[in-house]
């Protein structure tokens, strides 16, 4: 099966053919099934290549020719956490469940691992990924080992919990496929806040499975601070219920190349879906923001703004599909992508795409790409502020807009250090 | 003094300014009026270092220092001051983080201490209540969703606080109604002093009227044609500027 496998496939097939008898649900035949399935459909296809169209601008080559084929052993012991004081926190170290560095007391809901159990995610798990359709999640299909599984009951309100992952650096490179759950039933609500960083050379290939049930709203922060040796690989399949709200907002601010891939449904009336992110790169990086947005009933509103800033020689990609189904009457959908290139050296690939099989929709979207604005800056320095202080504050004003719409003072907060972090870093290189 | 001396310039290389002379002594409030197209607005982005315009000739100093050789922030530092025609807008940036920003880069490129947020805020309500400022303008982007008025009453509202020795003030006067311009001219006469000098470029004498000025230019076709006392504005506004023409 491994001898014929499109390029890069084959390290991955073969890890799994040594260590399908040992992954976590081994002896589970509905598992077994689920991930033999998925290895089909990863060797059939392998990588992604720049002639899928979703990939015509991102090459996931150098990923393809590393080797990330060794199995991982437990890092076990004290970790610093990035964020050491958030009262309820579910922490992973590459990609596994460390309830020992988690802080789960009082919180009004069960928090699971996937690993351990299995059993309570039958129902749920494989429910939205597409493994024939998006190689990377039939990759994490096949090769998951754990993530968070978060089944919140009707009416619960879930208050805040962090996401915690770290992956650290062994030293040769290696790879982790975290599935995460979350699923709110009818009328309850989370805000949940990721923080992801690691070292070394690793490929973090997450894929989120998130059900939001009839009038429940879920709020996804995600802050992608991996440092700059690290593949950041993310695909979320999201549904949303009638009446209910997935409010996704992604800093996407390290890795040497990031995929930021949302897949959301809008499956029932009055539901609402907001994808805002902020994506930021330097010299040698990549980052790519790809949402698919499916208005599959009546009356829903989708918002999307994401802001995207580039130095050096680095690259930034943003592809945004809206597709409005014929059912889907009145739909309200908003797009907006902004790009700042710093330098002459960056490069923004943009593609805004509207399906629209309705007649009576209110659809618009807008891109712009810029460098700073001349005007402004003169503006600045003719007041006494020195270039480079007038240079910041306007691209930190660029990115504090991305973050204005998010109403969770906690999670914007978080979200505004995290731009502000990478933006001095930047300062402190150039 | 700002003293200006065969001063030419171009833009895309056209020559707008053909040679420039003046000066404005310290403590002196000059006016330079002149139609549309004169150059007048050239002048002031010439003096204060905007990029595109291209000295050809001539000089500028300021107290003696060569300001067209100077960085826009460092004429800023050695005292100069334009007060824009159309102000920018910047969303995301706070007014009062402006306002601060601007204020410590000057002091500290005077040797002077910066000021905390509280000391700042106290020094910035007194200035915005002389100008009958609503305090609300602080907490706002710069100028975002600011009337004409809002705008210029911003620019004058950014000289109290920086406190220049010379300030350029391009058609200050332009959008504002009878009120708003009586505002902006009290901010500009309460600056006046023996340390404050100015050059008002504008189009009309209505703004002369309550900023009198010690001397009156005019400027076309890139010259300065005459020069005269404040009742010198009130000879172009009764006959035109075509009368100076065919003069000159």
């Amino acid at each position: 099966m491994t001898a014929n496998a499109p390029a890069g496939a084959a390290g991955f097939l073969a890890r799994y053919e040594g260590l399908k008898d040992h992954l976590p649900g081994a002896r589970k035949p509905w598992l077994n099934a689920l991930r033999a399935d998925a290895a089909a459909h990863f060797a059939a296809r392998g990588f992604p290549t720049r002639r899928i169209e979703q990939w015509k601008y991102t090459d996931l080559g150098a990923i393809a020719q590393a080797h990330f084929a060794e199995p991982l052993t437990m890092v076990e012991g004290a970790i610093a956490l990035p964020v050491p004081n958030a009262p309820h926190r579910a922490v992973f170290v590459d990609g596994r469940f460390r309830a020992d560095l988690s802080a789960l007391d009082g919180v009004p809901y069960r928090v699971l691992s996937l690993a351990r159990d299995l059993a309570e995610a039958e129902p749920h798990l494989g429910a939205l990924a597409r493994p024939a359709s998006e190689p990377l999640a039939a990759l994490n299909t096949m090769l998951f080992e754990d993530g968070l599984f978060l089944d919140i009951p009707e009416g619960v309100e879930g208050g805040l919990l962090e996401l915690v992952s770290i992956a650290v650096d062994p030293g040769r490179p290696f790879a982790f496929h975290p599935r995460h759950l979350i699923r709110l039933g009818a009328g309850a609500s989370l805000t949940l806040i990721e923080t992801a960083t690691g070292r070394g050379q690793c490929l973090h290939n997450p894929v989120f499975e998130i059900a939001v049930a009839e009038g429940a709203t879920l709020t996804h922060g995600r802050m992608l601070q991996e440092e700059a040796t690290v593949f950041h690989l993310s695909t979320i399949y999201a549904t949303i219920a009638a009446g209910g709200t997935y409010d996704n907002f992604t800093v996407a601010a390290g890795a040497r190349l990031t995929r930021n891939e949302i897949h959301a449904a809008l499956t029932g009336p009055k539901a609402a879906c907001h994808m805002n992110g902020a994506q930021m790169a330097a010299d040698g990086q990549h980052v790519d923001t790809t949402t698919a947005l499916d208005h599959a009933a009546p009356d829903c509103a989708s918002r999307q703004t994401y802001k995207t800033v580039l130095t050096g020689r680095s690259r930034g990609v943003f592809q945004g599909k809206i597709h409005v189904h014929q059912i889907a009457q009145r739909t309200d959908g908003y797009q907006m992508n902004q790009a700042l290139l710093l330098s002459d050296e960056a490069e923004i690939d943009s593609k805004p795409q509207l399906e629209i099989y309705a007649d009576d929709v209110k659809c618009s979207h807008g891109a712009t790409v810029g460098a700073l604005d001349a005007d402004s800056l003169f503006y600045l320095r003719a007041r006494g502020i020195p270039e480079a202080e007038a240079k910041a504050m306007l691209v930190e004003a660029f990115l504090h807009e991305a973050v204005e719409t998010v109403t969770d003072e906690t999670l914007r907060g978080a979200l505004t250090r995290a731009l502000d972090t990478w933006w001095s870093r930047q300062g402190a290189a150039a | 003094m700002l003293r200006i001396e065969g001063l030419t310039a171009e833009i895309d290389g056209k020559e707008i300014l053909k040679g420039i002379d003046l000066e404005v002594p310290t403590g002196e409030v000059h006016a330079i009026m002149g139609p549309n197209g004169s150059g007048k607005s050239t002048l002031s982005y010439v003096l204060s270092g905007r990029e595109g315009y291209e000295v050809t000739g001539g000089s500028a100093t300021l107290n003696g220092v060569d300001v067209l050789a100077m960085e826009p922030e460092e004429r800023a530092a050695a005292g100069l001051f334009l007060a824009f025609q159309y102000p920018v807008e910047l969303p995301g940036v706070g007014n009062a983080t402006f306002l601060r920003t601007a204020l410590n880069a000057l002091r500290r490129a005077k040797g002077e201490s910066e000021l905390d947020a509280m000391q700042f805020l106290k020094l910035a309500r007194e200035r915005m209540k002389a100008l009958s400022m609503p305090e609300d303008m602080l907490k706002r982007g710069v100028n975002v969703g600011f009337s004409g008025g809002e705008k210029k009453r911003n620019e004058i509202l950014q000289m109290a606080l920086l406190q220049p020795s010379m300030a350029i003030l391009d058609e200050t006067d332009s959008g504002l109604d009878i009120d708003a311009l009586k505002i902006v001219a009290d901010g500009v006469n309460a600056m006046r002093g023996p340390g404050f000098s100015a050059l008002v470029i504008t189009h009309y004498q209505r703004l002369l009227d309550y900023i009198v000025p010690d001397r009156v230019h005019v400027l076309i076709h890139g010259r300065i044609v005459k020069s005269g006392g404040p009742e010198l504005a009130r000879e172009l506004e009764a006959q035109g500027y075509a009368s100076v023409q065919a003069a000159a």
